[in-house]
């Protein structure tokens, strides 16, 4: 069976799986649409909310971003992560408690104020529409990689499949299809990282085979890696950082920041049966999260070497890298190299004219390097690889079956397609429950509100599709403000919610505003006012990264630190929340008198 | 506020006081600022430093998570507040 046919039978079966468990899941009550009606085991809430929280960037970008960035790139690991501690701990069994569907919700009544939780609604909305741009785009590329449709083309049919589970099931359908897209997306990394492990190392666990040695040698795969790269002019692969220590750190808290706030993600602990399940969810979630993330820099570490190796004999025989007949002939380069340089992805040219591919740093400060590279007649780097390819081309670099790499393409595709209704689910539960029930039509009946929670789910999947096939120029910089406007405006209000008793809806208001009002003020100075090109301050902030060298995708950490600040400065001058919201937050406090989630005002 | 769920909600923040400070250990700690220093010492292949930011910090925050949840349900039955 060619290639193509096998990934069309992988990613037919898998599609069949998740349209035959929406018909098998569909929702019945407001309950079953916004929360799944509260009765998803901690176990397979966690899987879901991997699925959820794992996207198309996740599966298809991380490990070629490690591989780039090394040591660095730790940031998105530790990131990533990290937020699933202050989620757990802070935040997801006290909002479980509360027992309402979504983050305004607990905004508007524990800050006794619907303008509280309209500007709760107007942060969800941004970030999460912003969030779902890049899945949509995602499905595209993926679907046009895989199945070879036009990348609009593949925008239509994703619509057309989450409209399938996402519209009748609401959470209940995406639940449980999460599940199974978790199943498929975890195997089609790990499988390959195993495959990749043991030809390199001899072990079959990818973990562990990062910290082995090679096969056949008694140096370390880290330790090869980092003198290969080197000796090519990039920086060693375990120590370059990410920008300054200060930026790595200052980023690495935003994004766990940003995690722990992201509704779409908050919202999956809404589903769980009780308070303690919430608390244990939370670990499974980061179980199953990790077990992808963990694998990812052995990914990241081992198809970097193997790409060095394979456009450089010289890397695994050993000898003199800069040797004329160590760099591969370009004619002779392998098939999967052909195959990716007609997407782009990977292009060669032949700058010296030798007629073979040299692949190093040509821009590196190592004077040595430098000198060894013209001495050799090398005229500058001349292969560019895609960060995507890592992944991608995983399986076929290694020379894997057919069968994995279209168990790789039906991963891809699994990964963007439940994040893209994780975030719908986010998105339409705050317009039909927080605009249509909150504001607008306090009366509807709860059929009426079933149906217009299926009416903007759809409308929902309409306007990311038609922002999928059209992204306004920004597409590139918007997970990191999604990322930015959770960190700095929902993360510290509800946890102030929560954890301070005194904290009044004059204090939280000023707090969201001027959180979000800093973040997007210094990532509008580098990108433009709503990414509009031209419309960068950057002289008025004095220069790019001008605030202690922080980049703007990682400035949500001092976001939520001004949140804070505002928050309590306005609290300690304005008058005390009322006492029956006193009691509130300590009847959320603690785990008694837990009931199903039911969303009644 | 009665002094029952004074002491259970002190215990609580205790609780995630020593969680946190863990947390900020492993990762910021170890995976960050320290990292360079313990880069010197070797874990099979791996340096040390690299270990945490790229391994051993998810490790750790899974076990964090879980003894949380099992340290909050021994509290909540101390304080009599646990769910039926």
């Amino acid at each position: 069976m060619d290639l193509q046919t096998t990934i069309y039978l992988f990613v037919g079966a898998s599609f069949a799986l998740y349209i035959g468990i929406a018909i098998w899941a569909r929702a019945g009550s407001t309950s079953e649409f916004y929360a799944a009606g509260g009765s998803v085991p901690p176990v397979m809430n966690g899987m879901a909310t991997a699925a959820d929280w794992m996207s198309a960037a996740s599966f298809i970008s991380m490990a070629g971003l490690i591989a780039n960035m090394g040591y660095g790139g730790g940031l998105f690991l530790m990131g990533w992560t990290g937020g699933y501690v202050l989620l757990a701990m802070l935040l997801a069994p006290y909002l479980r408690k509360f027992g309402k569907f979504t983050v305004p919700q607990f905004i508007g009544d524990r800050f006794y104020s619907q303008h509280a939780s309209t500007v709760a609604v107007v942060c969800l909305l941004t970030a999460s529409l912003t969030y779902i741009i890049g899945q949509m785009t995602g499905v595209g590329v993926a679907f046009s990689r895989f199945l070879g449709v036009s990348s609009d083309m593949g925008i239509y049919i994703g619509m057309a499949i989450v409209f399938a589970y996402a519209v009748f099931g609401g959470m209940k359908g995406i639940t449980y299809t999460q599940v199974a897209q978790y199943c498929v997306l975890i195997a089609a990394y790990i499988i390959p990282a195993i495959f990749i492990s043991l030809q390199l190392t001899g072990n079959p666990i990818p973990q562990l085979g990062l910290g082995s040695t090679m096969s056949g040698s008694d140096i370390s795969l880290l330790a090869k890696l980092d003198q290969v790269v080197v000796d090519l002019g990039f920086g060693k692969y375990t120590t370059t950082t990410a920008g300054s220590t200060l930026n790595m750190f200052v980023y690495t808290m935003s994004l766990m920041i940003g995690t722990a706030g992201l509704p779409h993600v908050i919202m999956r602990f809404f589903t769980v049966p009780s308070v303690a399940a919430a608390r244990s969810s939370a670990g499974w979630a980061l179980v199953f999260i990790a077990a992808l993330y963990t694998t990812a820099p052995a990914v990241a570490a081992m198809a970097k070497l193997n790409l060095h190796s394979t456009v450089n004999t010289a890397v695994m025989k050993g000898g003199d890298l800069f040797a004329a007949e160590s760099s591969i002939k370009a004619e002779g380069r392998p098939d999967w190299m052909k195959r990716w340089e007609k997407t782009g992805l990977l292009k060669f040219e032949d700058k010296n004219g030798d007629g073979r591919i040299q692949y190093y740093n040509d821009k590196t400060k190592n004077a040595d390097v430098k000198a060894k590279a013209d001495a050799a007649g090398w005229k500058g780097n001349e292969l560019t690889v895609n960060a995507d390819i890592i992944v991608l081309a995983n399986p076929e670099i290694a020379l894997l079956p057919n069968w994995v790499i279209a168990l790789v393409a039906a991963g891809g595709l699994a990964a963007a397609l439940s994040t893209a209704a994780g975030l719908l689910m986010a998105i339409s539960a705050a317009v039909s429950h927080d605009l249509v029930k909150g504001v607008f039509n306090p009366d509807i009946s709860e059929k009426n509100e079933l149906l217009a929670g299926k009416i903007s789910m759809a409308v929902a999947i309409v306007v990311a599709g038609y922002l999928g096939l059209n992204p306004p120029g920004f597409a590139a910089g918007t997970v990191a403000l999604a990322f930015g406007i959770a960190a700095s405006s929902l993360f510290p209000a509800i946890m102030m919610g929560i954890f301070s008793k005194k904290m009044n809806k004059e204090g939280a208001m000023a707090g969201m505003l001027a959180g979000l009002f800093v973040t997007l003020f210094y990532v509008f100075a580098h990108k433009g006012i709503f990414f509009i090109k031209g419309t960068d301050f950057l002289p008025l902030i004095g220069g790019a990264n001008s605030f202690f060298g922080i980049t703007p995708e990682a400035f949500g950490a001092v976001g939520a630190l001004v949140n804070f600040i505002v928050a309590f400065a306005v609290d300690k001058v304005t008058k005390e929340p009322p006492e029956h919201i006193q009691h509130m937050v300590e009847a959320v406090r603690i785990p008694r008198g837990s009931k199903l989630v039911d969303g009644a005002h | 506020m009665d002094d029952a769920s004074k002491g259970y909600w002190s215990a609580t923040l205790g609780l995630l006081g020593k969680i946190l400070v863990v947390w900020f250990l492993v990762s910021f700690g170890a995976g960050i600022l320290f990292a360079e220093q313990l880069n010197g010492i070797k874990l099979g292949g791996y340096p040390l430093g690299f270990w945490f930011a790229h391994q051993g910090s998810m490790y750790i925050f899974i076990a964090l998570i879980f003894y949380y949840a099992k340290a909050m349900g021994d509290i909540d039955r101390r304080f009599d507040v646990h769910e039926d």
